[in-house]
This record gives structure tokens, sequence and C-alpha cells, in this order.
């Protein structure tokens, strides 16, 4: 990756300044729009109890005399709420911010949940081949045959109706888990492509001559080494978790309406679309739209960064 | 051909059992039948009796193939939530979803080809960039964004169009329709263009790529060196070859159109199979949710044997390799 030469012993920093990657980042003027765009987003989710202008869920700050006010420039609109209120008098600006930052979790979260089942069974689909491998395949055959979001409604269906009088926190772990249960064949199919090339590599041969164990081979050898094209495939998948997120909340099956994701936003506003109050749902979505383009834009760059036969 | 066919066959007949499996233990392991019929306050003897009745005190394997023998009929029991046959509920369904998603099909196809095909030959110039910037915004923009954003525009803000429900049906037989009124057609407008943005920015890129790739053959250089206008080379040499991996593509996608029209007709209120999937999905109804897996499965599993079929037809070289390795 380095160019330098071997007396200058540079830092981590100057050597990742001097990486193609990141050269291939500061020309690409697509990718860093699309990454401002993204930290920007991450920034006000992480950051949004304090960003924002008001607290959306401290009811004692809601007044429902302030509800469904326009954006502040437009004719009625309030200087104090810069994009107008939701129906119950919500500062938007503060609500997008807490919302982004639920949606985020939840990508993220999946995202995370997804790679671990999906590398792990790759590996050893890859690593162990025969039955096992047949099997796991076999799963992802029929996992792949349907669409995503109708395997992660139908998982979250069953989750629901395993427990009925779930608390709000248990119904966001089932609605990661839908998520992630969704996600994990494509790890797997990489992976276990990729681990089929590196266990016959001489590295893995040598390793099991001096007898290392086979887990440990698995893990500290050859994992390393199939893990690129999970980056890059991890990148685009959070922009697609978070899609499926929005539009299982936007069904009323995700998140629930007490604590607002960007989907439940937008499916609250929906109703009041007809009455002309647009802002409560055009500006969550313009959000989502902004946060799953930008981390498409960015994961396409990546994949092109990272790909050396494009070098 | 033969022996591909049945293998075929033999694949999707081992899919539609493994649907079966999971919606089986759907039923099996979610929820108590007995306690959802007899309520909570039933007598032990009570929920042995109906336990009897109902075989579940039989085997595993036992239960498993009279439920794989009801599913064969049709026959998936009561919705927990309507109290009604779910054959019933879904046979009122599906003409609604079929309808919107032969439109969504109709609409990707009949913009989508054309669209390619000019992004294609026109390659470079602003028209086709235009073009292609539109289709990455079609394939990032969520579905149910895109149903609110035409209900905003059409219905609220220009009321041209209506932006829920079918409007005025006809029935004939069981079938009812509503592409035979006025009324109806103005309906299925909204909802066909949300469901088909999708497919058709998919098919359109399909389509520029392809065509892309089969321009730069020596058959079409040779068609154009033996002066073929540029209408023969383009639509009777060159598209005609972009059309096998259209046709898979559409004919896979036709699955996902049924099942994305869950959220198309959420938006827009289209009493189809998708609204009551949800609705199922929402009060945790597993017969609804059992059966309409099944029917999803199998219309997936149909949807991929005939576009198999269909490769035989459109490319006759596939044919003769296939039946060649066949023998």
């Amino acid at each position: 990756m380095s160019n330098t030469s071997p007396t200058a012993a540079p830092g981590r920093l100057a050597r990742w300044l001097d990486s193609d990657v990141w050269h291939s980042f500061i020309t690409s003027p697509m990718a860093m729009l699309a990454a401002v765009i993204a930290v920007l987003c991450v920034v006000v989710s992480v950051f949004a109890p304090w960003v924002s202008p008001h607290n959306p869920f401290d009811l004692a700050t809601l007044n429902l005399s302030d509800a469904r006010l326009p954006p502040a420039w437009m004719e009625g609109g309030d200087r104090r709420f810069l994009l107008g209120t939701d129906d119950q008098g919500r500062d938007l600006l503060s609500a997008l911010f807490y919302g982004a930052r639920l949606s985020l979790a939840v990508g993220l979260a999946s995202v995370l949940l997804s790679v671990v089942v999906g590398v792990g069974l790759g590996l050893l689909s890859g690593f162990i081949g025969g039955k096992v491998d047949a099997f796991i395949m076999r799963v992802c055959d029929v996992m792949l045959s349907f669409p995503s979001i109708l395997v992660a409604l139908l998982i979250n269906g069953v989750g629901r109706a395993m427990f009925p009088n779930a608390q709000d926190s248990l119904a966001l772990g089932v609605l990661v888990l839908a998520i992630a249960l969704t996600g994990w064949v494509q790890y797997a199919r990489t992976v276990r492509g990729s681990t089929l090339v590196e266990r016959n590599k001489e590295y893995v041969q040598a390793a099991r001559v001096i007898g290392v164990a086979p887990l440990r081979i698995m893990f500290r050898h050859v994992l390393p080494n199939v893990l690129g094209p999970v980056l890059v495939l991890a990148t685009i998948q959070v922009a697609a978790a978070i899609l499926t997120e929005a539009t299982l909340s936007f069904l009323g099956v995700g998140v629930p309406p007490t604590s607002p994701s960007l989907g439940t936003l937008i499916r609250v506003g929906n109703d009041f679309l007809f009455s002309g109050e647009w802002w409560i749902t055009i500006f969550p979505g313009v959000m989502l739209v902004l946060i799953a383009l930008s981390v498409n834009l960015l994961g396409d760059w990546l994949r092109d960064a990272l790909n050396p036969r494009l070098r | 051909m033969l022996v591909f066919i049945l293998r075929r066959l033999l694949q999707a007949i081992v899919v539609m059992l493994t649907v079966a499996f999971i919606a089986f233990m759907l039923f099996q392991y979610v929820g108590d039948p007995v306690t959802s019929i007899l309520g909570q306050d039933a007598t032990q003897e009570q929920r042995d009796e109906l336990r009897r009745d109902l075989g579940l005190d039989r085997s595993f394997a036992v239960q498993f193939t009279r439920f794989v023998g009801n599913a064969v009929q049709g026959e998936f029991g009561l919705s927990l939530r309507q109290g009604r046959q779910v054959s019933t509920l879904i046979a009122e369904r599906f003409p609604a979803t079929l309808e919107l998603a032969m439109g969504a099909a109709v609409v990707a196809l009949g913009f989508g080809i054309p669209l390619g095909v000019y992004a294609a030959l026109r390659r470079g110039r602003f028209g086709s960039q235009l073009v292609m910037t539109l289709s990455l915004l079609g394939v990032s923009l969520p579905t149910f964004l895109i149903g609110i954003l035409l209900i905003l525009v059409f219905s609220v803000t220009l009321g041209w169009l209506p932006s829920f429900g079918r409007g005025d049906t006809i029935q004939l037989g069981a079938w009812s329709t509503g592409l035979l009124t006025a009324d109806g057609w103005a309906h299925i407008v909204l909802p066909a263009i949300t469901l088909s943005v999708f497919q058709l920015a998919l098919i359109m890129r399909l389509v520029r790529a392809e065509m892309l790739e089969v321009l730069r053959t020596d058959y079409v250089k040779f068609a154009r060196a033996r002066g073929l206008s540029n209408r023969a080379v383009y639509f009777g040499h060159a598209l005609k070859n972009t059309l096998v991996p259209v046709i898979t593509i559409t004919g896979l996608q036709l699955g996902s159109l049924i099942a994305f029209a869950i959220i198309t007709e959420t938006v827009f209120q289209w009493p189809g199979m998708g609204f009551l999937f949800i609705q199922a999905v929402q009060f945790a109804d597993i017969p609804v949710m059992a059966a309409y897996l099944c029917l999803i499965a199998l219309i997936f599993v149909i949807v991929n044997l005939v576009v198999d079929l269909l490769y035989f037809l459109v490319d006759p070289r596939l044919r003769i390799e296939k039946s060649a390795a066949g023998h």
C-alpha cells in the first residue's frame, strides 16, 4: 500500500495519508461530498441531545398549541421551530436528529449482528466443507429466493406472536434481529468463497503442519484475509438496513411510536398529508434519503478503491 | 431438456416443502391453537379432548403430512383475527394484488426498455446522463417515499388522481376487476407507478448495459457493413439479443413485485394480499401469515420455472446445447 522508502519509518498517520485509498478519496469529489454528508448525519445523531434546539421527549416543554406549525420561513411559522412541528407540538428538527440517531443505531446493530453470524457461518462452511457446507448453502439459497423485506416482516411477525406483551426494548431487539437475519446470507456466501481460496494456500498448510488447532487457523489466519470484501458489503448493507428499518417502521411493525425513528415520523406525517402539512413527512424523508444515498455512494467508492483490479 | 426440466421441478418441490415446514413450525410453536380456540378458562379435560380432535397428540410426521395435505388443497384454517376461512380471505384479495403487479410490470417494461435503448444509443449526451442519474435516484428512494411524493403532487396539490382504494370494481365470477371502469383505471395509476419505479430503473440500467455490450460485437458491425439502416441494426439485431437477461430479470422480479406490493398497498390502502399480510403481522395472525408465505413461495417457484422454460424459446443456442447435453 505504502510508497515510502523503508528507511523513513513513517508514523501511522503519514502512512495513511500516503496510501492509495486516501489518494483515491481526495481525488473523488463524489466520495468526499458523500463522506461530508454521512459524517454530518452521524454527528447530529450521536450528539442529538446536545445539538437539538429542543428535547422532543420532554413532555413538560411540549405545548399542543404549537402542534403542526409550518417551517419558520413559511407564513404562520414560528422562529423557535426551524422546520416546523409535528402533531404533538414536537420540534421537527430535534425529532429528526433523535430519529436519525435511532435509525442509525438499529442499522448499525443489525449489520454488526449479521456480519458476525454471516462471517462465522461462511468461515465454517468454507473451512469444513462437506455436509455442513451443503446445508448452510441450501439455507442461503432458500433465503435468497425471497425478498429481504418479506423475510424481515415474517421474523418480526413471529417475534410479535411469541412475545405479545413485549416491552419497547424487546420490540427493538426483535426488529434488529429481523433485519440482521435477512442480511447474513450475503456475508456467508462472500466469506465462504474467499475461504475456499485461502484454505489451500501455503500459509494455512504451514500452520496445519506445525499443529495449530483448526479453530485457531480459522480465526487467526484465515479470517483476517477474507475480511476485505466484508467491509465493502457491510458499508452498503448499513444503508440497506436503515431503509429496511424505515420501511418496517412505516408499515407500523418497526420502532414503537413512543421513540420515533425516521420511518415512524414519515408514517405519522402521512396522516397529515391531506391537510397540507407536508413538512412532517417530507423532512424525515429527505433526511432518510440523504443518509442512504451518501452511505451507498461511499460504499461504491470503497469497492472501487479496494479493488486491486481497478487500480 | 427433459432432464433439465425434471431437475428444476425437483428443486421447486424441495423449496416448497421447506417453506411448508417453516409455515408448519409457525403453527406448531408460535401461540397455542388450543388456547386461541378455547380461551384461557377451559378445563384440562376440554383441552385434551380438543387436542385429540385436532390431531395434535399425533406424531410430528403425521401432523406435518396432514398440514401439507391441507395446504395443497388451499386449506389453512380460520383467521385468528377475522374468524373467516383464510382461503376465502386470500381469494378475495388476490385479484387486486395481481392487477397491481401486472400494471407495474407493464409500466416498468414499457418505459424501461425504450429508456434503456435511448441511454445506450445516446451515450454521453445530456439526455442519457439525465436518465441515468434519475435511475440512480429511483434505485435509492424507498418505495413508500415515492408513493407519498406521488400522492402529495398528484392527489393533494394537483388533485388529478385518487390516492386510496381500488375505485369501482366489477365482479367477473370470482374475480373482481377494476380494469373495466374508468374509475378503476384512475385508481391504479399512482400505485402502479409507485410499485414500478424500482423495477423500471433496474430494467433500464440492464437494457443499457446489454445494448452497449451487443453494439460492440462483430455481427452488429457486419450488419452495418451490409448497409442495413440504423433502425434495422438497433431494433432488429441488437435489441433482440439483449432480451434474454431482460426476460430473466423481469420474470424473477415479478415475484418481488407481488412481495413489494405490501408497501405500495399500505401507502395507497389498496385492498390486496399485502395489506392483509401487514395486518396479520401487526395482530400476530399466524394462519394468514402462513398461508401468505406458502402462496408467495408458490408464485416464486412457478415464476422461476416459467423463466427457465422461456429461455429455450428465446435463445435457440441454449436449446441445442442443453438438448445435446441431455442425451
